[in-house]
């Protein structure tokens, strides 16, 4: 089969390699008809996520057709259209069966790696790095899909893939970035980063009542793509200062919720700061570079929430915990229990509450992947979201 | 790993490490006034190998202070030289110099019993514990003791119930091929995998056997590696399932040796426990040992220093 591997930083091919089969009994093998490429997955590209390995394949949004399952998946057959969430859980340990999927305490063979990274382990994750399982990506025509009887969503609407395929992974980690901020009647939402997640935190915020929703970006087409999600006002970061305009347009009060859809790869558009973090994790003294989050903790009114739903991968500097702390933040974070989320939010999809294929700016057969990568880091031809065909 | 040394043994190795971070700074820093004080301030050779000097009491004075009596060793190694050297300079010196050094010799001569002392009781502090009464076979093996735990979604009996058949453990121990068990399950016979592609057998008998709560066992006279075991099992607290609790002993053929060298390929002896009790939790919760085409066998220590590629291989 073909499919998508990482052959070191900023190289990716599309080659072809074994079929996969069937590893343990609750497996099942997917031919991916949709998939996409996540920001996240842009981190890998860059090169910041450590302990990927030459040939891995990419990939945590897919969906498609079950053509094969394990003697342990009663729940599906083959045939069965599917949409898999990016976080891999058994179901059966006390974190899944608490709802945090993503942090189940099985899914993860190589959870001896992340221990040494982070304490302890979260769960596996799809293409997502050796410390993350080394579990092969749906880059690819095919996919092995484990705990097959937890994850994938079975659907038998007529929606076509565009409007299904981010339940995988970013409308539902924009919904929990929203959800994360308990909004009540008046309350002004502010979102950094207008990728696919933070137009979804933005579509999410609106479901979910927020008065006022302020997408902070610095590419216009990501802005009026936010505008489409919802979002009442936009801020481009280059031109104002966030902090000072936040509070100008709260009367002082600064937003009861900033979500970071950022991340570790932030930028800021004063040069020395910038310059400072980037030396900083080029040195690997820190693996993020945080502009966005310490805006969005010293933006929030006293007594709100940060929520952080951009991806980080280890340790950063200059946390302004004194911030934090005097002001009683509460900070909520997590990656996303899809699992938890897929089926509710695909009622949204049917209710018509929302049609997420709006994110989609371009459709590209899989072997144009390499392309792909490199239009959507370079943010080239309002390239917003990529969705690859095998 | 479990430390077995006492509080006071730890208390008195860390003021060895005092002694020797303190010696070992003044010997660097100034030398000259040390060889005064210790009365051979007329020996080129002394102010040269002075510093060398400070820089060993450095060398131990780190794990020292971190309360490891065992380094006392090192110590007692730095003494026996010293005390050799400082004996040889006595007989060609006269006067205030004589004296002056017959002092340093005498306090050198005091630390070195405390440095013995300790260092002789760190070693009878690991011979307690489960490893206590294991029969050691040759002067190259010495005990090595390994716990670890995990907690499993499951209850008690069940969890008990699931080790207590020896012949499903290779489910999980990586490196047990098989288990047979005899007279109703109360003797077993394994085979192991051990370092260099050999396998070693023993015949096991269980010593506590408590449904539900505990399981020890040890091996019977001719085993090729004595060891010794035990697995409780308490419920964890609020309906969190149980938390499973393992200890080991066995006698680790090459002795410290041996299992610093084991290490250095991802097969540290508690690495080892701790992967097979995360394939029970595993085993328990999930029904089967999960594994990736980038760890095929599952977690596996050694595989997470040559993982293979995250694609289907052929």
């Amino acid at each position: 089969m073909r499919a998508t591997q990482w052959m070191g930083k900023y190289r990716v091919e599309v080659n072809e390699v074994p079929d996969p089969q069937i590893l343990n009994d609750r497996d099942a093998i997917v031919q991916v008809s949709s998939t996409a490429i996540c920001g996240s997955d842009l981190h890998l590209f860059d090169g910041f996520i450590p302990t990927m390995r030459r040939g891995d394949i990419l990939g945590h949004e897919f969906m498609g057709e079950v053509v094969e399952v394990g003697r342990g998946v009663g729940n599906l057959r083959v045939g069965d259209r599917v949409v898999v969430p990016f976080p891999i859980a058994c179901g059966n340990c006390s974190a899944c069966r608490r709802g945090f999927f993503s942090v189940c305490e099985n899914s993860n063979p190589n959870a001896g790696i992340a221990e040494k990274f982070m304490g302890h382990s979260p769960c596996g994750i799809f293409g997502y790095s050796h410390m993350m399982g080394g579990i092969p990506g749906g880059q690819a025509e095919y996919v092995r899909v484990p705990f097959a009887d937890v994850g994938p969503l079975k659907v038998d609407s007529d929606h076509t893939d565009e409007q299904l395929l981010f339940l995988t992974d970013v409308f539902p980690t924009g919904y929990l970035g929203a959800e994360h901020c308990e909004i009540r009647p008046g309350d002004v939402i502010a979102v950094w980063g207008m990728g696919a997640v933070g137009q979804f935190a933005v579509a999410s915020a609106k479901m979910l009542g927020a008065e006022r929703i302020i997408a902070i970006d610095r590419f216009d087409y990501r802005l009026a793509k936010a505008r489409e999600a919802g979002a009442t006002d936009v801020l481009d970061y280059e031109e104002v200062d966030v902090t000072e305009a936040l509070k100008e347009m709260t009367a002082g009060r600064g937003p009861d919720g900033c979500i970071d859809a950022v991340g570790m790869e932030a930028h800021h558009p004063t040069t020395a700061v910038h310059a400072y973090d980037r030396a900083k994790q080029a040195t690997m003294s820190e693996t993020e570079r945080p502009h966005a989050l310490r805006e969005a903790i010293t933006s929030v009114a006293n007594g709100g929430t940060v929520s952080i739903i951009g991806v980080y991968g280890g340790l950063m500097d200059k946390f302004p915990i004194g911030s934090l702390m005097n002001r009683s933040i509460t900070v909520r974070t997590g990656q996303t229990p899809v699992q938890k989320y897929i089926r509710p939010l695909y009622e949204r999809i049917r209710n018509g509450d929302i049609d997420p294929s709006f994110v989609v700016s371009h459709t590209m057969p899989l072997t144009k992947a390499p392309k792909a990568y490199r239009m959507f880091r370079d943010k080239k031809d309002g390239a917003n979201k990529i969705v690859l065909k095998p | 790993m479990s430390s077995t040394a006492s509080p006071r043994l730890r208390r008195t190795a860390r003021l060895l490490g005092a002694a020797s971070a303190g010696l070992g700074v003044a010997m660097l820093r100034d030398p000259v006034g040390v060889a005064r004080t210790a009365g051979v301030d007329d020996s080129d050779t002394v102010l040269s190998v002075l510093p060398l000097v400070g820089a060993r009491e450095l060398a131990h004075a780190l794990p020292l202070l971190a309360g490891r009596p065992g380094w006392a060793w090192t110590r007692v190694a730095g003494d026996v030289m010293d005390l050799a050297v400082m004996g040889a300079a006595l007989a060609d010196r006269r006067g205030e110099r004589y004296r002056r050094l017959r002092t340093a010799t005498i306090a050198v001569a005091g630390l070195a019993a405390v440095d013995l002392g300790t260092a002789l009781r760190s070693r009878r502090a690991r011979r307690t514990g489960p490893a206590a009464d294991l029969p050691l076979t040759g002067p190259l093996t010495s005990p090595i003791e390994v716990s670890a735990s995990t907690t499993v979604n499951k209850p008690p009996a069940e969890v008990y119930g699931y080790w207590r058949d020896f012949s499903r453990l290779p489910t999980f121990m990586a490196h047990v091929r098989q288990v047979a068990t005899l007279e109703g399950g109360r003797r077993s016979h394994w085979v192991a995998e051990a370092p260099g592609r050999r396998t070693v057998e023993w015949d096991a008998e269980v010593v506590e056997d408590e449904p539900g709560r505990l399981i020890s066992w040890r091996s019977t006279a001719g085993a090729d590696v004595p060891n010794t075991g035990s697995v409780e099992f308490t419920p964890a607290p609020g309906d969190r399932g149980t938390e499973v609790r393992v200890r080991l002993a066995y006698a680790q053929p090459g002795g410290r040796l041996g299992k610093a060298v084991a290490k250095l390929f991802g097969e540290a002896p508690d690495q080892q426990v701790r992967d097979d009790l995360t394939r029970f939790k595993q085993v328990l919760e999930t029904g089967q040992v999960v594994r990736s085409e980038g760890t095929p066998e599952g977690p596996f220590a050694k595989r997470l220093l040559t993982q293979r590629p995250a694609a289907p291989h052929a």
